[in-house]
């Protein structure tokens, strides 16, 4: 059976003087899954999220998208062709109000974001289905509410609502849970699953908590590389992970990280088999 | 509905103005107002800071100088080709500048602003350092003199109203939400989808046609087309204008530019004539250290603490 991948890049470089941030990468998404994108501290995660959303120029390679070239389309058009990605901080409008977020990208496709001659009014159909994406996160009843007075995990989910408005093919979600206390944590994790559905979800997480929960494929990258990929199981087996999660100063929290990741996967495996 | 009656105030206020105070004094503020809230569109509600304003306050008003002199035209005439004069200048400078982002913006639009202040000072038609003197005011559509100052100043306030009504609209309009969205945060706009440079340029466009109307109809009420106009320090007033009133807000420019033109007149007779860029100075900086959000912003900020 061939897989059939949504995203793919071939021998994808970049360099800033002298130094190489990616290296050769050639990773694949399959349609549907969600893909898990981890590594150490300046492995070139967010160059590869940058990368792929023309934040930055790749040096050499090629992005494509459903078989499609899109190594030289701008930002803004890739996001139009169905890939829309988020931030490592939480990407907001602060000043305007929660639904006025969800507008913004619903707005897009009433063709209408260049009428400086109509009132605002115009946008007021666009209410209910601003709505139904709030209901959708848990954020209805802020609606109104100023967005820069919403509590963290809140703003990441209006982030999320706001990005499920486009109704992409494909999110790429830049350390979703990052900054977020326990309870936050689970309530994104939970999201994120929740929005995977006829979807397929690029992330770079740290949390390994969280990807070992939801992620079907993890590559690994290192020092801009990848180093290995597979399911969760192969992964956290691998002793080259190992060894770059721990490095030479062998740092025990990661690793406990790692063991307790797999207790909780474990338990979680038997939970869903009991039920 | 308090906002509607406000309007209603202000508009009756000033229609029985000019029986209370010198027209042309008024007539001049509603030029900077207008020229101000045209800055305004850029740095309060897109972010984006112009240094270079006084390009197209000038060119508007050279424009509709020249013509009215030369051609005899008439006067809503002549400010109609001012203004898109300085709108096609705009869209020229616009498409170059917003390329750029912060200082370098900046920077490019001061550039550019004085690549037209030299081309002014050298052009054959401009009269130099002299100036387009003795612009005839003309007859508004063949019909009403505009020599009187009475109906002059209801020209301007005609005038004025229709701007700040657009810069309104274009503020509360489906494209003024995406303006808000790129001031707010850039990169997210990008990701949603956004050409933000398109709307940045069109907003630019605007804006500079606005502050070139505002210079044509001051060349007419002044019946004078100068370097000042163009001049960067023209371009340094419209920020400390912009500032002063509070940035971002619709009536802050207004506020800022009655403020800076009534200092301004009541200093340049007496004998603090020559402190004036002095004590313009000391208000920037107790401004900009004291109270950031202008005279409206923080006047916004009182009420709602002390009603809400």
């Amino acid at each position: 059976m061939s897989a059939d991948y949504v995203l793919e890049t071939r021998n994808l470089v970049k360099e800033f003087k002298g130094f190489t941030a990616v290296d050769d990468v050639n990773l694949k998404v399959e349609r549907g899954t969600i893909h898990a994108l981890i590594g150490p501290n300046g492995a070139g995660k967010t160059t590869v999220f940058n990368l792929l959303t023309k934040f930055l120029t790749p040096s050499r390679g090629t992005i494509l998208y459903n078989g499609a070239d899109i190594t030289s389309m701008k930002s803004a058009a890739i996001a139009r062709k169905g890939i829309v990605r988020s931030f490592q901080i939480s990407a907001v409008f602060p000043h305007l109000s929660v639904m006025e977020n969800v507008r913004i990208a619903l707005q897009r496709k009433e063709g209408n974001s260049f009428h400086f001659w109509k009132s605002v009014k115009v946008l007021d159909k666009l209410n209910e289905r601003a709505y139904e994406l709030l209901d959708e996160v848990g954020l209805k009843d802020y609606a109104n509410a100023l967005t820069v007075d919403l509590p963290y995990g809140r703003k990441r989910a209006l982030e999320i609502a706001t990005t499920l408005a486009l109704d992409p093919e494909m999110l790429l979600l830049d350390e979703p849970t990052q900054g977020m206390g326990h309870e936050d944590v689970s309530v994104v994790a939970d999201l994120i699953k929740k929005v995977s559905a006829n979807r397929t979800i690029l992330m770079v997480e740290h949390n390994l908590h969280v990807v070992a929960q939801l992620a079907d494929t993890i590559t690994v990258l290192q020092r801009g590389a990848i180093l290995t990929e597979g399911d969760y199981e192969t992964v956290s087996q691998d002793p080259q992970v190992r060894e770059a999660y721990m490095g030479v100063e062998a740092d025990d929290e990661v690793a406990q990280a790692i063991a307790a990741a797999n207790v909780a996967e474990k338990a979680n495996a038997a939970k869903g088999g009991t039920e | 509905m308090k906002i509607n009656k406000l309007y209603l105030f202000l508009i009756v206020v000033a229609l029985v103005a000019p029986s209370l105070v010198y027209p042309v004094f008024l007539m001049k503020l509603l030029c900077f107002a207008l020229f101000a809230c045209a800055f305004n569109l850029l740095l309060g509600f897109v972010g984006l800071l112009s240094f270079g304003h006084a390009a197209f306050l000038g060119t508007g008003g050279y424009i509709t100088g020249y013509l009215m002199l030369e051609t005899g035209i008439t006067p809503e005439l002549g400010i109609l080709a001012g203004t898109l004069g300085a709108g096609l200048l705009g869209a020229i400078y616009g498409k170059l500048a917003v390329k750029r982002e912060g200082i370098y913006f900046a920077m490019v639009t001061l550039a550019l602003a004085q690549l037209a202040f030299f081309f002014y000072l050298q052009a054959p038609f401009t009269g130099g350092e002299d100036g387009l003197q003795g612009v005839p005011r003309g007859a508004l559509f063949g019909l009403i003199d505009l020599s009187d100052n009475f109906a002059m100043y209801y020209f301007v306030l005609a005038i004025f109203i229709f701007g700040f009504w657009l810069i309104h609209r274009t503020v509360h309009s489906p494209f003024g939400q995406i303006l808000k969205a790129i001031r707010e945060n850039e990169p997210r706009a990008v990701s949603l989808g956004y050409n933000v440079n398109d709307y940045k340029w069109v907003a630019f466009i605007i804006s500079s046609a606005l502050a070139g109307l505002a210079g044509s109809t001051k060349t007419l009420v002044f019946q004078l087309a100068s370097l000042t106009d163009v001049h960067w320090h023209m371009s340094g007033e419209v920020v400390l204008m912009t500032l002063l009133g509070g940035m971002g807000t619709i009536f802050g420019p207004l506020v800022g530019a009655g403020v800076v033109v009534s200092i301004q007149n009541l200093l340049s007779g007496g004998e603090l004539g020559n402190y004036i860029n002095i004590i313009m100075g000391v208000i920037f900086i107790i401004c900009v250290l004291a109270f950031r959000s202008g005279l409206v912003g923080e006047f916004q900020k009182l009420m709602k603490k002390n009603f809400n």
